[in-house]
């Protein structure tokens, strides 16, 4: 298959890469930038393991051609700690220890921080609603929600 | 290999001690809690303590890491090294000051003697000499600083921020990349493959039914895979039982039938006024990790010949490596596994397997290391599975309401089928290769070891007349192996639902009938934690209690709860939970109560024990492997659904005190969660499910039988 360039912004810095119309998102982040945050868990979309802010919307990053992401601001996990300071969604996860293997701990921040940016107070209800798209299987649901509200609580402080 | 303590603790790196250990971290927090372990028994910060990642050339070979084992044994074993560490290096010290060892101590890894400060440090006095045999037995509880506390997990950083940490991360120099090409059913030949092109660069790798690629880049192979599989031609045979009928065939397969436990009480069983009898199933369940298998080889020349490395979250690497060497043909020398983080396993899955594919595309490109990773298909439709368990339970009331005889009868494939078990590789590739065969049966170790189904096939209450067989299925349609707490959840799910069972033929109040026959005071304590917790004593609907104090009754609603002592000799789970059941199985919270013994780290029990919960709760009301008579169908997460948030249950864990030797505590809750889940469905809906999981339509089912 032809391959052409495309451009793209990432964590706020351009970046052009050669590949097929169809590369996914996801296998361009990781294997032509080098960014390790975005996983692979299932390849259509379906657990969130991959997820990365696109212009703000949190999506999957696996079934996202890196084409059509052109002109648009992708975000992964590692572009959210600003100035050598952490998220504080990510902060929240590391001080409720809401991780067990952690493979998906990624795509969960990327969903809580853009939930964070839209609902800066949101209920348990509504962080379960806005990661319902995430799939755990260590069962660390419970923890995970606490560490959205704890940071939700410290960014209104 | 040194011997000693030296195996497990290096002082090489001035103000840094580095423990080997043979015990793999994959999510669970184990190396957390093993360091905290060496920080304590050594005296020096947990921050002076580095965990060598685990390698079949360095490390201790400490068996596979599963059983809930890693704190008892890895954990005995540490500590056992570091109390003679800290004595052999102490004695050194003394030696050279010309004092007693017994007026030094530590203090971050400096010796002190009772004047202050020595100058001496371990890594000043550790050494080629340092290595006289010390005593003693690790501090008791009581004195403990670092362990007994929770601690922050040491890996947790890097994985809020998404720095490389897993195996699926791992770039090596050179590095190609590989796929496989899977057979389209169980049982298939590869016999013909049409003319393809490929992408530039791309190696076939064809053995028997083996068909893999390996390209320069991922994206390559995975497309040179794809037009394989479209040019592959097979032959597939039907291989795998109806679905749709699981006891049918669990009873109907030829099998090896044993006793488990006998104690037999002819009195008892002649005063039976009543007799119950039902069969529970579950079904065959997938690990479905969050991370398709993946692994890294490298295959080269070395002076004395071929050898090969491989980097691998196998979670037994020293397995791994002989079950690769004996089925390639290889000594065990010239095999390195070296271990690399990956997702949470949860038991056997598929990271053994991929290791080999990796081994056999990176024999076709020596030098260059070769990354394989499976799909989310591969991961469901060809990595073990949990087998499909039939208990068949009868029991005996005696006039008093009390139960004096019990029967329980298992059939199950075995569980143990990691590489090596039975003197087998089992390795998924090795059957497909030319000349390979189909993977034999599973063992299940031997039928009183609570190793594999019999797990948890002992109850727990005090039953005069007794008798427990175990029937291993001799026949493997379906790849079985190890799955989080093995035969416990399928037996401990239908020995609490049939206390409920003859709870209600005797009248009783499902807690009050459990303690009545239990004189364990471990287990009678966590029960009565739990029902504490959950506020038990108000809430059975079907016994016209009321809700606490300030909640309202809810419409469709039923408690249940669970008790199991993991494994009959290890640590002590208590359940009680809260479903509706009115259209959908919703679980809505979990009260749990742990006895495991002393505690190294309380967050971290607390994190197993709810991760434990959660998933058992998604076993209990939502998975199933489906297949046809070709091979596995539910192979993503669609067709195979695990709980999501919006529908997982609020978990309140709590740890009951105790000064007893520490246990496990990753697989405690498997069993207990599946018996309250399912008492707590018969509460809220007036029937019994007795086939896992408990969905909608087996509910209605229930129902209309009733």
């Amino acid at each position: 298959m032809d391959r052409q360039q495309v451009r793209l912004t990432v964590n706020g810095e351009e970046h052009t890469v050669t590949c097929e119309p169809d590369a996914p998102l996801l296998d361009v982040l990781r294997h032509d930038l080098g960014l390790a945050g975005p996983r692979f868990g299932c390849g259509i979309g379906l657990c969130g393991a991959c997820f990365v802010l696109v212009d703000g919307q949190a999506r999957s990053s696996c079934d996202l051609a890196a084409a059509a992401a052109e002109g648009r601001q992708v975000t992964t996990v590692e572009g959210l700690a600003a100035g050598g300071k952490l998220h504080p969604v990510q902060q929240a996860f590391i001080d409720e220890q809401a991780a067990q293997c952690g493979y998906c701990i990624s795509g969960m921040v990327v969903s809580a921080a853009a939930l964070l940016a839209s609902t800066p107070s949101p209920t348990a209800g509504q962080v379960a609603e806005a990661l319902d798209g995430n799939l755990c299987r260590c069962g660390t649901h419970g923890r995970i929600v606490r560490a959205v509200l704890r940071a939700a609580d410290q960014e209104g402080e | 290999m040194s011997t000693g303590w030296q195996a497990r603790l290096d002082f090489s790196r001035p103000g840094e001690v580095t423990v080997r250990t043979g015990k793999v971290e994959y999510g669970q927090g184990i190396w957390t809690a093993l360091a905290q372990i060496a920080a304590e028994e050594l005296d020096i910060a947990l921050d002076q303590v580095r965990v060598a990642p685990v390698s079949t050339a360095t490390s201790p070979d400490e068996g596979t890491t599963s059983g809930s084992r890693s704190i008892e044994d890895g954990g005995s074993a540490l500590r056992e090294a570091c109390v003679q560490a800290r004595s052999a290096l102490l004695a050194g010290a003394a030696a050279k000051l010309g004092v007693s060892a017994g007026e030094l101590s530590v203090s971050d890894g400096q010796i002190l003697a009772p004047s202050g400060g020595t100058g001496l440090t371990y890594w000043s006095v550790a050494g080629p000499g340092a290595d006289s045999p010390g005593g003693g037995g690790g501090k008791p509880a009581g004195q403990w600083s670092v362990a007994g506390r929770s601690a922050p997990r040491l890996d947790i950083p890097d994985k809020v921020t998404g720095r490389p940490r897993f195996l699926h991360d791992l770039v090596l120099p050179e590095m190609a990349y590989g796929r496989v090409v899977r057979p389209p059913a169980r049982a298939a030949e590869l016999t013909g493959l049409d003319e393809v092109r490929l992408p530039p660069g791309a190696v076939v790798v064809r053995d028997g039914s083996f068909l893999g690629v390996v390209a320069g880049r991922d994206r390559d192979a995975v497309r040179a895979a794809g037009l394989l599989a479209r040019a592959a031609r097979w032959r597939v045979t039907e291989s795998l039982p109806d679905e749709r009928d699981l006891a049918g065939f669990l009873l109907a397969a030829p099998a090896q039938e044993q006793p488990v436990t006998e104690r037999r009480d002819e009195a008892a069983a002649a005063a039976v006024t009543r007799r119950l009898a039902a069969d529970y199933t579950r079904p065959f369940i997938a690990h479905a990790s969050m991370a398709p298998g993946c692994a890294i080889a490298r295959w080269f020349q070395r002076p004395d010949g071929e050898a090969v490395t491989v980097w691998s979250h196998s979670q037994g690497p020293f397995a791994l490596r002989a079950a690769i060497a004996t089925g390639l043909g290889l000594g065990p020398e010239q095999v390195t596994v070296q271990h690399v983080e990956g997702a949470g396993a949860y038991g056997h899955n598929g990271a053994d397997d991929v290791a080999l594919d990796a081994v056999l595309l990176a024999r076709a490109v020596p030098g260059r290391p070769v990354r394989v990773q499976w799909t989310r298909e591969d991961e469901m439709g060809w990595g073990p599975l949990g087998p499909a368990m039939l208990v068949r339970l009868s029991a005996g009331l005696d006039a008093g309401g009390r139960i004096a005889s019990w029967r329980q009868d298992v059939y199950s494939n075995g569980f143990i089928g990691r590489p090596g078990s039975g003197g087998e590789p089992r390795l998924l590739a090795l059957s497909h290769l030319a000349g390979g065969g189909p993977m034999p049966p599973a063992p299940d170790g031997p039928p009183t070891g609570a190793m594999g189904a019999t797990r948890n096939a002992v109850p727990l209450y005090d039953i005069p007349d007794l008798a427990v067989t175990r029937h291993r299925l001799l026949d493997m349609p379906v790849r079985t192996s190890s799955l989080r707490s093995l035969g416990a959840f399928g037996n401990v799910f239908a020995i609490e639902s049939f206390m409920d069972e003859l709870a209600a033929a005797a009248g009783s109040d499902p807690v009050e009938f459990r303690l009545a026959h239990l004189s364990d005071p471990r287990a009678r304590r966590v029960l009565t934690e739990a029902a504490g917790l959950a506020g038990w004593a108000g809430r059975r609907g079907g016994l016209g209690g009321s809700p606490p104090r300030g909640e309202d009754p809810r419409e469709g609603a039923g408690f249940g709860a669970g008790v199991a002592r993991y494994k009959g000799t290890s640590g002590y789970c208590a359940a009680v939970a809260e479903v509706e059941a009115e259209t959908e199985v919703r679980v809505r919270r979990l009260w749990l109560a742990v006895d495991v013994g002393r505690v190294i780290s309380p967050d971290g029990v607390i994190n197993q024990v709810e991760g434990g919960a959660v998933q058992s709760a998604s076993w209990a009301v939502s998975e199933r492997v489906r297949f046809d008579r070709a091979g596995i169908t539910s192979v993503s997460w669609d067709t195979y659904p695990i709980l999501r948030f919006t529908q997982v249950p609020e978990v309140t864990v709590t740890i009951v005190p105790s000064d007893e030797p520490e246990t496990g505590a990753g697989e405690l809750a498997q069993g207990p969660v599946a018996g309250a889940i399912g008492n707590a469905v018969a509460d809220a809906v007036g029937a019994r499910v007795r086939d896992l999981p408990l969905t909608r339509e087996q509910v209605a089912r229930a129902i209309e039988e009733a």
